[in-house]
């Protein structure tokens, strides 16, 4: 639900090169694993395909290996670290050869989920113990769990909003635009887009959910022939960010940012807040110690709308580990898929919500927490019609995730292209009821 | 003209395998240059390929050899050909017939659907536009090319070195050159740091941030880039005139101009008729420096950035494939008229 390739931007170059170390650990294959749970049982050799590089580098899927290895002591695993997470997986999709256990890529509907993923149970029976599923279900059947989950939000640097004289977390998007004003007289890029990256800005579309509190909101998306019509959620989202470049409130050249720069730029003050997921908590706290700042800078609020007086904040599965349906070590992948939820502690170390029901809350959404933000998550389509959103949203070539579609809002605001707002929406409401028309 | 051991016709190597050898629109400019490098002058022109018919007879009548070697030898070439250009075309031609998403198990038989879609959605062929940049680029690129390569034809100080320099920018890889633009172009990068030197700071621009300025930077880049490859292709033609001619037009009197004017530019003709083909279907076909700087953001969108964008971003490969054949057709159109209006004309000089 939450897609966000390449968040670590690693070089090819040292993804290739870890590539080959780990061909060269590769020992000679067990034989096939059989229907037992039983960890003295279950065998097998198998290659967990991973978009975490960074984390293949620096040697934090070592330990995990060394751990698991340990109740498992009859199976072996080895980690694939794949740049082009997305790109590179859904071609090698049309194999039989894409690892045993892997990351399901966004691009792969909830249709397509049975042609090439295990089923791992009824959907009603795993969310005893797992959250965030739905996402990755069809027709009653769970293919995938989360190995975190995300909350979406905007992370932002406390000093410099401090500084600027804000006391108050901004509850309406005219609050937050003001706020916006105040930071930019101290001289701070307000809020940063990452246009040039691209998927940044596809972080934006997460909240929706978040605005209307409304657990269907996705579901309604695809009974409606104008998504963009004043008061949706994407009305409200849409705005905001257009407003935000509009006023000259971010950065003046969208087209030469940086992603890796952005994190230490927020730690330096330089810029002052960016539309991100929980996801990025960690990894700009630790921008801010690598800086000489304290971590405890690094703020975190909801989307600025209130409902009733209360704050929510759109949930969802971070990427799903699912089973390849071609692999010969199912039991040591399905073993390795819980053992990886339950005892490896990754969500946590992530500073992510735990895909566990009753995981512990993360120290990074204290702020959350202090602010009592309500969750939503949002349910999925009806059995049958779980791909009906994707579907849609291809067919008219609007790429609810893809960079492109809110790069034509920043440019419009920014008065690159001759377009208004209310002629994107226009246009964007035409091509739904369109594709929605002719998917029928 | 006596001690004729360098041969006249300068159109040879350099030019026409390049033509023959181009596999495919994608890789424009890849195969000339593998053959244009190693043929700096007449003598690396032994070329086995162009071994006249008389040769092979002789050598089917030799006592080595076997009739078959050559195919042999071909085998492996062709097989290579085949599998990674031929076949990968043909199901791109396939999947432009069928509404396939890059992951169905099952391919769905449509017909010209995708074609039908590709001529009637302007905006599909809109960004065709952009594409006149880099024609435009293109032009600048020959007449650069041309220059330096006729003032490096003439005997000049350190000529070598002025070579390497011009023909260095084509062997870096693209991605490293879109990498080195977009820190040339940022704000604050280093075309405005040395704007910012020589206190030239009012012409600092917005490089890839102005709607208006971004195709102009973009072109820029890529002229940088492929200039190398022109300038040696034009070097190699103008070194292949015999040096007699220049001696003896010295001696009636020409000056450089002159012996540019009726002795270069006639002799390299066909080769400035070949890039010129390649300048067209490099720009129709421009990747890889718009979509590493601006991924196709802020109308830099070219006609392959959104035909990888159909097929990767909207999951519709059928229409993708669609695309990639119908570019494929009108850079094949457009090299056929070329070759017509333009017949390749017999240059002599004697």
């Amino acid at each position: 639900m939450f897609p966000h390739t390449r968040r670590t931007r690693i070089v090819a170059a040292t993804a290739i090169a870890s590539l080959i170390g780990l061909t060269a650990a590769c020992s000679s294959s067990g034989d096939g694993g059989s229907g037992s749970t039983d960890p003295e049982v279950i065998s097998g050799d198998i290659t967990v395909l991973t978009w975490r590089t960074d984390l293949v580098e620096d040697g934090t899927f070592d330990g995990y290996k060394a751990a698991f290895e340990k109740a498992y002591p009859d199976v072996t695993v080895e980690f694939e670290g794949i740049t082009d997470y997305e790109g590179e997986v859904r071609t090698r999709m049309n194999t039989k050869e894409y690892g045993d256990v892997l990351g399901i890529p966004n691009t792969v509907t909830p249709a397509q989920l049975p042609d090439f993923f295990e089923p791992l149970g009824k959907v009603d029976e795993l969310e005893k113990t797992y959250r965030f599923l739905r996402d990755k279900t069809y027709d009653g059947l769970s293919y995938g769990i989360p190995v975190v989950g995300n909350t979406q939000g905007i992370v932002y640097n406390k000093t410099v909003w401090k500084e600027a004289g804000i006391t108050e977390v901004p509850t309406t998007s005219e609050e937050f635009l003001a706020d916006l004003a105040l930071v930019k007289a101290t001289g701070s890029i307000p809020l940063y887009t990452n246009y040039k990256d691209g998927w940044p800005l596809t972080q934006w579309e997460s909240h929706r959910g978040s605005i209307s509190a409304d657990p269907e909101y996705q579901n309604k998306m695809t009974v409606s022939d104008a998504p963009w019509a004043e008061g949706t959620d994407h009305f409200v989202i849409d705005s905001l960010l257009w407003d935000s470049v509009n006023q000259g409130y971010t950065e003046a050249d969208p087209t030469s940012t940086n992603w890796e720069e952005s994190k230490a730029l927020l730690a330096t003050g330089d810029i002052s807040a960016m539309a991100l997921g929980s996801w990025a908590i960690s990894q700009m706290q630790q921008a801010a110690t690598d800086a000489g700042q304290d971590a405890s800078i690094i703020g975190y609020m909801p989307f600025p709308h209130q409902t009733d007086g209360q704050f929510y904040a759109s949930v969802g599965g971070d990427y799903n580990q699912a089973i390849n349906v071609n692999s010969t070590h199912k039991a040591a992948a399905r073993a390795w898929i819980d053992w990886f939820n339950t005892e490896s502690g990754f969500a946590e170390a992530q500073g992510g919500l735990s895909p566990l029901k009753d995981g512990p809350t993360p120290s990074t959404l204290v702020d959350f927490e202090t602010l009592g933000v309500e969750y939503v998550a949002q349910n999925p389509g009806v059995e049958g019609e779980e791909s009906l959103l994707n579907d849609i949203d291809n067919e008219a070539e609007i790429g609810l995730f893809a960079p492109e579609y809110r790069q034509r809002l920043v440019d419009s605001a920014r008065g690159a292209t001759d377009e208004t707002k209310e002629q994107i929406f226009d246009d964007l409401n035409a091509r739904w009821a369109a594709a929605r028309a002719s998917i029928g | 003209m006596t001690f004729a051991s360098k041969s006249p016709r300068p159109s040879g190597p350099a030019g026409r395998p390049a033509v023959a050898g181009r596999p495919n629109a994608a890789g424009p400019a890849a195969s000339p240059a593998a053959d244009a490098v190693p043929a700096p002058g007449p003598t690396a022109r032994s070329a086995p390929l162009h071994s006249p018919p008389s040769s092979r007879a002789r050598r089917r009548r030799g006592t080595w050899g076997w009739a078959g070697t050559p195919y042999l030898f071909l085998a492996v070439p062709i097989l290579l050909l085949v599998l990674f250009t031929y076949i990968p075309v043909g199901n791109m031609f396939w999947y432009s017939l069928t509404s396939w998403d890059g992951l169905d198990k099952t391919k769905e038989f449509v017909g010209i659907d995708n074609y039908v879609a590709v001529f009637t959605r302007p905006e599909l062929f809109k960004v065709f536009f952009v594409s006149l940049y880099y024609l435009g680029g293109s032009f600048v690129q020959m007449v650069l090319a041309l220059y330096f390569a006729t003032i490096l034809s003439f005997s000049t100080r350190f000529r070598n070195v002025f070579k390497g320099i011009l023909f260095f920018p084509y062997l870096i890889n693209g991605v490293a050159i879109g990498l080195i633009f977009t820190y040339f172009f940022k704000a604050g990068g280093t075309l405005d740091t040395i704007l910012h030197l020589v206190n030239a700071d009012a012409l600092i621009q917005q490089w890839t941030g102005n709607p208006d300025i971004v195709n102009f930077s973009l072109a820029g880049a890529s002229v940088w880039r492929y200039m190398g490859l022109n300038f040696v292709l034009f070097l190699g033609a103008i070194q292949s005139i015999p040096g007699q001619i220049y001696e003896a037009a010295e001696l009636d009197g020409a000056n450089r101009w002159h012996q540019f004017r009726y002795i270069i530019a006639p002799s390299i003709k066909p080769i400035i008729g070949l890039s010129f083909i390649l300048a067209v279907s490099g720009s129709l076909a421009v990747f890889e420096i718009p979509f590493i700087m601006t991924g196709g953001a802020n109308g830099s969108m070219t006609f392959v950035i959104k035909t990888v964008d159909m097929a990767f971003q909207f999951s519709k490969v059928g229409l993708a494939s669609a695309m990639a054949v119908v570019l494929l057709a009108i850079v094949l159109l457009l090299t056929w008229l070329q070759r017509t209006i333009i017949p390749d004309e017999k240059v002599n000089l004697t």
